[in-house]
């Protein structure tokens, strides 16, 4: 417990990853700021190793029998949140939620469309371990998580999940569908505000014969078989496309006719187009702000102009725009610590590792999760999770209270052990527990009630029935602060 | 320097602190408020309701023309007569209960309903309708400003959401109101309840009072106090509705039914609460609608059997004539189908009104589905649906007779509207 207080390391590994493990503490406080965000930021130096981890001792539990993330979607959670534990590329984690929330492509919906051992797969399957060697959403923003934002708009608009989500599956030249037309420029790129109705259904029939090729033989029957990309110049409407927006360097808003062969190339144009506008930049640095510095007052347009100039500059490179992120005096300013309301996720895993995890499984986590309304895989709709304030409702509140007691109670004897050493005392056993949680300064009216609750019930004898309940009851009232929900 | 955590800690800002009123005085509160009162029950069909398949003009030759794989033969519709217009209308063949409701008079469904150049956005629409602010719809909610209205103390139990986030409708500067979508988990767990309950009896008194405090230099932080205090302080009360059985048959599959259970249960139990956020999602049919058996005929399903379970177990608890239900969505969808037999986001829309005291019926006027672009009662090259009835005069009409509040001043301006009589 020779334990080092380090705001700023503490800060850099809430927001870039969540939270941290105390081996993660050591790594990161022996470099310097610059050094930390370049390993957070250059996460392919470090070995992709987390997933070989399931099933080891010393790692979060998961549930017993065959595990098969590609198939069952609660088991593919418990594989993502045990990423969030256990992984040594947190930045990595982090972004991919980042994109899961901005390209937001739920579960349910694609349960009713194909079942649910396929509606896990094109949202969780790895290549590796698939028969059909199909990459999931989820899978793919993964390994996209600070790659080029050009590419990721291509590889989203050709994504199995999302062709079912946003039904672009069915968009044909006779009867267009507007709905990823609209949506890839409300959400994904320009933002609300930046197009017409008119752009919405040329954006449509951009994306005509953007479609799926069925199966050979039905997907349950034969793994080997599955929905995937193909362009279907016969549906493909020809003619040309003219927006309110430039869609060409030199200005020209009119994607040109093109034969039906080639049409394919008129959604490419329209990608590079949203990617290169100068509101996506503005719309995608406004999101970073809010992810990554703060959710108190206003976003701060100079920095959004500063960021979005990199996104720009570098050509919509994610990873340069990250480290400037990172490395931005806003992001460094100690009045941005704990600015932004803790995601259930980022609360739980961060609780996880400041709490422990032995003998803990992770799919006991996933029904506290729906009650604090973040589901992973599912969010409620294209636009993502409400955040924010919105994350916080009595019902939600308790639901974050109620899974600080199940960990504490789960923990309860880990945490005595490592308590007793600094048990001479109530204020000795609060201060150790604030310590194991990092939180932010406390009032003096909290400190004050924690430390009333360690007298009531009973004069101090540091037995060990009393650390144990005392140390289960004080880290269950800590980690359901109101403080304790800010990261 | 490196400083530890405790030395961080002890040389901390003092907080500016206040304290919230006692919850003894609160539960009083709730009883003597439990009296004889009007409760609303806003209901949000999330995904941009097509209003046309609920409420079908089965004798509109276009009706058919533009929606070849979707349209509901008119031997299908349950017929409930013409509008002022003379348009023949008939209910989804799903919604037999609010057929019955509709001929008990006590459902007002009132057309074309929007507000001028609507967004087919699902999230400035949602904005929109929730805060009646169409130019600025990042403000408060318009209940959440009814709330704010209502005289000091608020009770944190006034409103009750049933859904799990807090929808924007009831954002309210001063009153956090509960997300309660399940009165059974709605509880103070601890690490000691089982073997040592004089402990467990210890936190949750202390949770109380730390949540009692609320450091009023840091907005977001005593945003998340106050939460935890509303929580702490609806605990019991809420306990009383977890056991509500009811008098009809509220389906157990049907989450939508289950949760206005849940709101019947509180009315009963008379704790308190007046206002009820209640959803239902997945009305954002962009394909498979098809009538016969598709996504739209299950939505129906949903809102029809929980609607009228609720509506039975009201009437036989004698609580009917002190509630309103009131139905919007973001959007109505476009008139002609889309590719994969469905619909794509549109603008005018059909509002529900239900209730013991509603004046039920048919207003406003449908809209004719020609195709001529000059045609006045659609918009966007004959495309969708124009609004006939601003939105806002909905809600002013339900502010001013059925709350009692003020809709000028909550709506910040004057939409009431004659002719809009349904409660």
């Amino acid at each position: 417990m020779g334990y080092t207080f380090d705001p700023h390391v503490e800060h850099l590994l809430r927001r870039a990853g969540f939270g941290a493990r105390p081996d993660e503490l050591d790594v990161y406080r022996a470099e310097s700021f610059t050094g930390a965000v370049t390993r957070l930021v250059e996460f392919e130096r470090i070995p992709d190793d987390v997933d070989s981890k399931i099933g080891k001792p010393g790692y979060l539990l998961t549930n017993g029998g065959e595990f098969s993330p590609r198939s069952s979607i609660g088991q593919a959670r418990q594989r993502w949140l045990f990423r969030m534990v256990h992984t040594d590329r947190p930045l990595q984690e982090k972004m991919t939620l980042f994109w899961h929330n901005h390209f937001a492509t739920g579960y349910a919906k694609l349960n009713g469309q194909v079942g649910p051992a396929e509606a896990t797969r094109y949202l969780a399957a790895k290549p590796s371990e698939d028969p059909g060697r199909v990459r999931g959403q989820i899978e793919m923003l993964r390994d996209n998580a600070l790659g080029n934002f050009r590419d990721i708009l291509v590889n989203i608009a050709q994504d199995t999940a999302m062709l079912f989500w946003l039904d672009g599956y069915t968009n044909t030249r006779l009867r267009p569908q507007e709905n990823f037309g609209r949506e890839i420029m409300e959400l994904f790129t320009m933002g609300v505000g930046h197009y017409t109705e008119a752009d919405v259904y040329a954006a449509a029939r951009v994306f005509t014969g953007w479609n799926l090729r069925s199966p050979a033989r039905p997907v349950a029957g034969d793994a080997a078989q599955f929905y995937s990309f193909v362009f279907n110049a016969n549906s493909h409407d020809t003619a040309a496309k003219t927006f309110s927006f430039p869609i060409y360097s030199d200005g020209n808003r009119t994607i040109p006719a093109r034969s039906a062969t080639d049409g394919m190339q008129d959604g490419l144009d329209f990608i590079n187009a949203l990617a290169a506008n100068p509101e996506t930049g503005r719309y995608l640095a406004t999101k970073l702000y809010r992810f990554f510095i703060s959710e108190i007052g206003d976003v701060s347009d100079a920095w959004v102009t500063r960021i979005a100039n990199v996104y720009h500059s570098s050509r919509y490179d994610m990873k340069t725009v990250m480290r400037e992120v990172l490395l931005s005096k806003e992001f460094w300013d100690p009045d941005n610590y704990f600015a932004r309301f803790a995601w259930p996720v980022e609360f739980v895993v961060r609780a996880i590792k400041d709490i422990g995890w032995s003998g803990y499984s992770i799919n006991d986590a996933i029904a506290p999760l729906l009650n604090m309304g973040q589901s992973l895989y599912d969010p409620p709709d294209v636009a993502g999770w409400d955040l924010g304030r919105s994350w916080f409702s009595s019902g939600t509140m308790l639901a974050r209270l109620n899974f600080a007691s199940q960990l504490a109670g789960i923990q309860k004897f880990n945490l005595a052990r490592a308590a007793q050493p600094r048990a001479a005392s109530p204020d000795a056993l609060l201060a150790f527990v604030l310590e194991a949680l990092k939180t932010p300064t406390l009032d003096r009216a909290v400190t004050d009630e924690l430390s009333n609750y360690l007298h009531a019930t009973g004069a101090w004898t540091a037995s060990q029935t009393q650390i144990q309940n005392k140390v289960a009851g004080l880290v269950h009232l800590v980690a359901g602060s109101a403080e304790y929900q800010f990261v | 320097m490196k400083v530890t955590r405790r030395q961080f800690m002890q040389g901390g800002v003092a907080a500016f602190t206040v304290t919230f009123a006692a919850p003894e005085f609160l539960s009083d509160l709730a009883q003597a408020q439990g009296a004889r009162v009007r409760n609303l029950v806003v209901l949000y069909l999330s995904g941009g309701n097509d209003s046309l398949s609920m409420l079908v003009p089965y004798n509109d030759p276009f009706y058919l023309s533009r929606r070849p794989g979707i349209a509901i033969p008119a031997g299908n519709v349950l017929q409930i007569g013409t509008d002022s217009s003379k348009v023949a209308l008939g209910l989804h063949p799903r919604l037999a209960g609010l057929k019955q409701i509709f001929d008990q008079g006590r459902l007002a469904l009132i057309q074309r309903t929007g507000y001028p150049n609507q967004s087919r956005s699902h999230f400035q629409g949602t904005d929109i309708w929730a805060t009646a602010e169409p130019a600025n719809s990042g403000g408060l909610g318009w209940v959440g400003r009814y709330l704010d209205s209502l005289p000091s103390p608020v009770d944190p139990l006034v409103a009750w959401n049933t859904t799990g986030a807090p929808p924007h409708v009831l954002q309210s500067s001063h009153v956090a109101v509960p997300a309660i979508s399940n009165p059974t988990t709605y509880s103070f767990a601890s690490p000691n309840s089982r073997d040592f309950p004089t402990e467990a009896a210890a936190e949750r008194a202390t949770a109380l009072r730390i949540n009692s405090h609320v450091p009023v230099d840091r907005p977001e932080l005593a945003f998340v106090y106050g939460t935890a205090q509303a929580a702490m302080a609806t605990l019991d009360r809420v306990a009383t509705v977890a056991s509500y059985a009811g008098t009809a048959t509220y389906p157990a599959n049907n989450g939508f039914a289950q949760a206005l259970k849940a709101v019947a249960g509180a009315m009963v139990r008379g704790i308190g609460t007046r206002i009820f956020y209640v959803t239902t999602g997945g009305f954002d049919t962009h394909s498979a609608q098809n009538p016969a058996n598709g996504t739209y005929a299950n939505l129906m399903t949903t809102l029809n059997d929980g609607l009228f379970a609720f509506y039975t177990d009201l009437n036989n608890q004698g609580l009917l004539t002190d509630t309103l239900v009131l139905t919007f969505s973001e959007f109505g969808r476009r008139i002609s189908e889309n590719g994969s037999n469905g619909t794509d986001h549109g603008a005018a829309s059909v509002m529900m009104a239900m209730g013991g005291r509603v004046n039920g019926g048919l207003y406003g006027t449908a809209p004719v589905l020609n195709l001529d672009p000059a045609n006045p009662t659609l918009e966007n090259n004959a495309a969708d649906v124009h609004f006939e009835t601003d939105f806002r005069s909905v809600y002013a009409q339900v502010i001013d007779q059925w709350l009692g509040g003020d809709s000028r001043a909550i709506l910040n301006g004057d939409f009431r509207k004659g002719g809009l009589g349904f409660v």
